[in-house]
């Protein structure tokens, strides 16, 4: 090639780099053969401790994903192709993007399901900026309820130009630890401020079921729109948000069918009715037909996008997680309806479970309403109790003054998590565990240990 | 490659049947979901299709192969850099160390995966010439909007309120103003100079107490270097606003220029073009952030630390009040970063030098080979891309870029970047990489020639293309006039299966 | 040549005036630049406009173009039919496809418009 263009060396083609700007060197660590390469990332990935048995959800779950999955995922045709501008060579991406619309759709029961989001705090997020444009209002009352690192991320998105107020959790009885329906009928009655959305998930972030109705209600009696945070799994079971009023849905899709892989890449899924359809941020792929009448998919209502619109558009998103909104599909393929409706299922009576098992050491849930997979339980000292948990192989969940650090009812607590992965023989070793480490302080009886551990 | 000869699916709903798949897992008790309240449970199940495992399998494999890819053919995207995505990343990335790794755990548990992350970031501030790099945000977009939200939060803090505008040439990406708005600035679009390059005079002229940023692509989208970016960085910085770099096009550059040696004050990376992450379809990506100085403090948060000791922990909640926050969950796409960490330990500082060599070497002789056939607006060297216009052979003979693109495909390639940069005529951005052959290279001019000879002699054939695909051009007036986003069953406005 | 019974903006739209109402809608060349037209979006009736403000967006499949207004005036009623067919906009732009009716504030603004001979030659000169 060089000699086609005539030059003596590469570096003739960088000569317009101004020497003055020109890289001193770069210091970086020697490469790699790749048997070296591949040994040195064993023994980091050997670094990390993924043997303990767990109990931590907190918005990421392990569930049992079917090979299946992930043997069609690894298919050169679907990682490494690009996004589909081209439709006529992309009717693979653009028709399993449709599919996965529907299917989410058929979950959270609302009509238009966007092509992905970043993942569910960034979708959450985007939900509550689509709440401000559609009604132009500029305040948002979000449950404190809802994960502390989603909230985190629309004040992020929030900050210096729209208002985000909290709505507090009942403290005490039998709803404690969900919304607090007359907090939210306060929030929502200024007529000075008023409200463009209301944002609740279910379940919450402390694994319990909220009025989700009722808190829909309040929020369309001001005006407002309401968002749910959803987690997919659950929505085999639990009510779906098209059912219960709500106008946008927000969900972390992690659960279906995609590792951990400490923090991402996951899934934001982002759903809403038709009216909203024109807010609604990223890609949308549609049914079409070709000069042939033949049916075919491509990516459609287009000028809504960055390219387009430019500084015009309701979001700057580009690149999604197209490769996991595909893994979900194929995870609900593969799983079907009832498998899905078992996978919940089974999550719900673990955990169960292990609140018996709990409760026989004499660990009681910190609230009394009811939940599906999880639950917060009280833990003197908490933290330190989770550390020395650890030192047994015993992942205790999460240590709730860890997410909620300003929160002194939650100084002293739990937050653990069941999945159909959870087998029975975890729960007797962590309640064993547990029940070890609360009587070490103290004097206990060691027939009642014995008892609580049959 | 060729998709052609492949055969339509139906979709998931079609082939279902009442009845079909079981067996992943156990059945749960029957009472298992007697406690959640009726009011709360579903009271119809979710319509999802019921299929068998043969059948999910050969869905998705038939539909795969309706597809082009990097792993079946070239791709000389311009502005995307679809370079080969390595398979030991693969592997890395599904080790179960770090697949299974839950990113709540303590961080004691997670010291490989930190470890990892650490060393990345160290290594694409060593790269950027940054003091320091996020890795949280989840693409190119994600990062631009982060480097922005920290520019306003620089200025804040500096108790300067009247910075309401960014600045930006008419050839920058789509999502660079749209970041502007999102951060709630006005966008200022300043024409090229006629070399396409930004027109620093132009600039400087709009430059003043209400510019918070600049954002520039170095190369330019025209794939050139920004000769007089020295000089623009020293007005911008003069009137008081920050440098924002978009690093889309850090592959015509790597070990030749560092965005942060030269004074820019935060750029973003996009992992998916520069370094190699597979583009999966639409998604994921990575878009880590590196910053000097002055927006240290900023940064979202938690940072990846390494203490005295050797071990890594994240920054806990409130240690940096200054940060903007977070823009996602967690601490970043790991999965995706793990691959850009391998791919850049595999290279060391040569190998990615030479990245960036053959990168420009590739595009260079892909313009000479189209000299003549082609406008080439800019003739000079290029860097790792460059710009083609087909506006001559449109007036001459009616076929359009797009027509072009399509008829490409009907050669087994798929087109470039079309009608992007703006500001080019029947655009065509040409990015081949330097992961290709020299023999794919050409068999790419040959047929850019042969369709710019075709459009002479028998232009219908063009303008009809694809010919070979496995659809025709499609109708996208009626899919974005009445679109149709969802399955409903055979009712009402969908179409049936091919079959 | 455009329809000589109306006046035009350099932004291609055009106006048609009946007493104290307009007609507005945009011209066939903006239309065939734009290419098939998918959705248009109007302001609610009811919204005071200034002269050459931004009242909607017309959006194209592959682009989208902000709408001035020729004259300032109340908005009185928008093209309801463009909702279920926007290519009424391509096909027939100064009939079936206006866009939106207002009430004339001020006639006067009609001389900073082009008459179809000025439009004629903006067009011309590309």
């Amino acid at each position: 090639m060089l000699a086609a263009l005539g030059i003596g060396s590469v570096d003739e083609l960088f000569a317009d780099i101004p020497e003055s700007l020109r890289a001193s060197g770069l210091d970086l660590p020697p490469p790699e053969a790749e048997l070296e390469l591949a040994a040195r990332l064993e023994a980091l990935a050997a670094r990390n401790r993924t043997e303990l048995v767990s109990f931590l959800g907190a918005g990421v779950y392990r569930h049992w994903t079917p090979p299946a999955v992930d043997q069609l995922l690894i298919r050169g045709e679907w990682y490494t192709a690009y996004t589909p501008y081209q439709p006529e060579i992309s009717q693979g991406t653009l028709q399993s993007i449709y599919e996965y619309e529907s299917l989410i759709a058929e979950l959270v029961d609302l009509d238009v399901v966007s092509a992905s989001h970043y993942d569910g705090a960034a979708a959450t997020a985007e939900a509550a900026l689509m709440t401000c444009r559609a009604t132009r209002r500029e305040r948002v009352l979000v449950s404190r309820a809802v994960h502390p690192q989603v909230r985190a991320t629309i004040a992020t998105y929030f900050e210096g130009g729209l208002e985000i107020d909290e709505i507090p959790l009942v403290a005490a009885g039998d709803a404690a630890g969900t919304t607090d329906l007359e907090a939210l009928a306060r929030l929502l009655d200024d007529p000075d401020r008023p409200v463009a959305g209301v944002v609740a998930a279910q379940p919450n972030f402390l694994g319990l079921l909220e009025p989700m109705r009722e808190i829909g209600e309040a929020a369309h009696g001001a005006g407002a729109l309401f968002v749910a945070f959803v987690e997919p799994v659950s929505l085999a079971v639990l009510e779906p948000p098209g059912a219960y009023g709500a106008d946008i849905a927000a969900g972390e899709g992690q659960p279906l069918g995609i590792a951990p892989q400490y923090g991402g890449p996951y899934l934001g899924i982002l759903a809403t009715n038709d009216a909203l359809v024109r807010q609604i941020p990223g890609r949308l792929v549609g049914m079409t037909t070709d000069l042939d009448g033949q049916r075919a998919f491509v990516m459609t209502m287009r000028a809504r996008e960055q390219d387009i619109r430019r500084d015009r558009a309701a979001s700057n998103i580009c690149t999604n997680q197209a490769l996991l909104a595909l893994a979900a599909s194929i995870y609900l393929a593969t799983i079907g309806p009832h498998g899905l409706r078992d996978v919940a299922a089974t999550g719900a009576a673990r955990a169960a479970e292990l609140e018996a098992a709990l409760a026989a050491i004499g660990v009681e849930r910190l609230h009394r309403g009811p939940y599906l997979n999880e639950f917060a339980i009280r833990v003197p000292k908490a933290r330190a109790v989770h550390r020395r948990l650890l030192d047994r192989g015993v992942l205790a969940g999460l240590a709730l003054a860890d997410a909620e650090p300003d929160d002194p009812a939650l100084a002293d607590a739990l937050l653990v998590c069941t999945t159909e992965v959870t087998t029975s023989d975890e729960i007797r070793r962590f309640a064993e565990a547990l029940a070890d480490e609360l009587t070490t302080d103290r004097p206990g009886p060691a027939p009642a240990l014995a008892e609580a551990t049959r | 490659m060729s998709v052609t000869g492949a055969r339509l699916e139906p979709t998931l709903f079609e082939r279902s049947r009442p009845g079909r798949g079981d067996g992943k897992i156990p059945h749960p008790p029957k009472d298992a979901l007697e406690r959640i309240p009726a009011a709360a449970r579903r009271s119809t199940p979710p319509a999802l299709p019921e299929l068998n495992e043969p059948e999910v399998v050969r869905h998705y494999v038939n539909l795969s192969q309706l597809n082009y890819a990097v792993d079946t053919g070239f791709y000389p995207l311009g502005s995307c850099t679809m370079k080969f995505n390595p398979k030991l990343n693969e592997w890395a990335a599904r080790l179960p160390g770090f697949a299974g790794l839950h990113p709540l755990v303590p961080d004691e548990v997670a010291q490989g995966t930190l470890q990892l992350l650490w060393e990345l970031e160290e290594a694409l501030a060593a790269i950027s010439g940054m003091r320091a790099v996020t890795l949280q945000p989840a693409a190119g977009a994600q990062g631009e909007l982060t480097g922005i939200l920290m520019i306003r939060a620089y200025h804040r803090s500096r108790g300067d309120t009247e910075r309401s505008e960014v600045l930006v040439p008419d050839s920058s990406h789509g999502t660079n103003p749209a970041t502007a708005s999102m951060a709630g600035y006005r966008t200022i679009t300043i024409p090229s100079a006629a070399d396409g390059g930004v027109d620093v005079d132009a600039f400087s002229a709009a430059l003043g107490p209400r510019t918070a940023a600049v954002m520039i692509t170095n190369p330019s989208t025209l794939g050139l270097f920004e000769h007089r970016i020295g000089e623009l960085l020293e007005a911008v910085h003069a009137a008081g606003a920050l440098a924002y770099m978009d690093g889309a096009n850090l592959n015509a550059i790597l070990g030749r220029f560092k965005p942060g040696e030269a004074g820019f004050d935060v750029m973003h990376f996009n992992v998916h073009k520069t370094f190699s992450t597979p583009h999966g379809g639409g998604g994921p990506g990575a878009g880590p952030v590196g910053v000097g100085e002055s927006l240290l403090p900023f940064l979202p948060t938690p940072r990846v630390l390494r203490e005295d000791d050797g071990t890594y922990r994240l920054e806990r909640p409130g240690e940096r009040p200054e940060s903007i926050g977070r823009l996602r969950g967690f601490v970043g796409n790991t999965g995706v970063l793990v691959r850009a960490y391998a791919y850049i330990r595999a290279h060391g500082a040569a190998g990615l030098r030479e990245v960036s060599d053959d990168a420009v070497l590739a595009a260079n002789y892909l313009m000479h080979r189209l000299e003549g056939t082609y406008d080439l607006p800019h003739p000079g060297p290029c860097k790792h891309e460059f710009v083609a216009s087909a506006a001559t052979l449109k007036k001459r003979t009616g076929v359009r870029t797009l027509d072009i693109a399509k008829r490409l495909i009907d050669y087994g390639f798929h087109p470039p970047t079309i009608y992007f940069p703006l500001i080019v005529e029947e655009a065509m951005l040409i990015e081949p990489t330097e992961t290709e052959s020299l023999e794919t290279l050409d068999a790419f001019a040959d047929a850019l020639i042969a369709i710019a000879a075709e459009a002479e002699a028998d232009p219908d054939v063009v303008r009809g293309a694809p010919h070979t695909a496995p659809v025709k051009r499609l109708d996208e007036a009626t899919a974005a006039r009445n679109p149709n986003l969802r399955w409903r069953g055979m009712t009402g406005r969908q179409m049936p299966c091919p079959d | 040549m455009v329809p000589t019974d109306l006046r035009y903006t350099k932004d291609h739209e055009w106006v048609r005036v009946d007493g104290d109402e307009a007609t507005i809608g945009i011209t066939q060349y903006a239309a065939d630049q734009l290419g098939d037209i998918v959705f248009v979006e109007l302001p609610a009736p009811g919204k005071t406009l200034d002269q050459f403000a931004t009242f909607g967006v017309v959006e194209s499949v592959k682009a989208v173009s902000d709408l001035f207004a020729p004259l300032a005036g109340e908005v009185t009623g928008t093209n309801e039919a463009l909702t279920a067919s926007p290519e009424l906009v391509n096909g027939d732009p100064y009939g079936e496809g206006w866009m939106l009716r207002l009430r004339v504030a001020n006639h006067d603004q009609l001389d900073d418009l082009l008459d179809p001979d000025a439009y004629d030659a903006l067009v011309a000169a590309g």
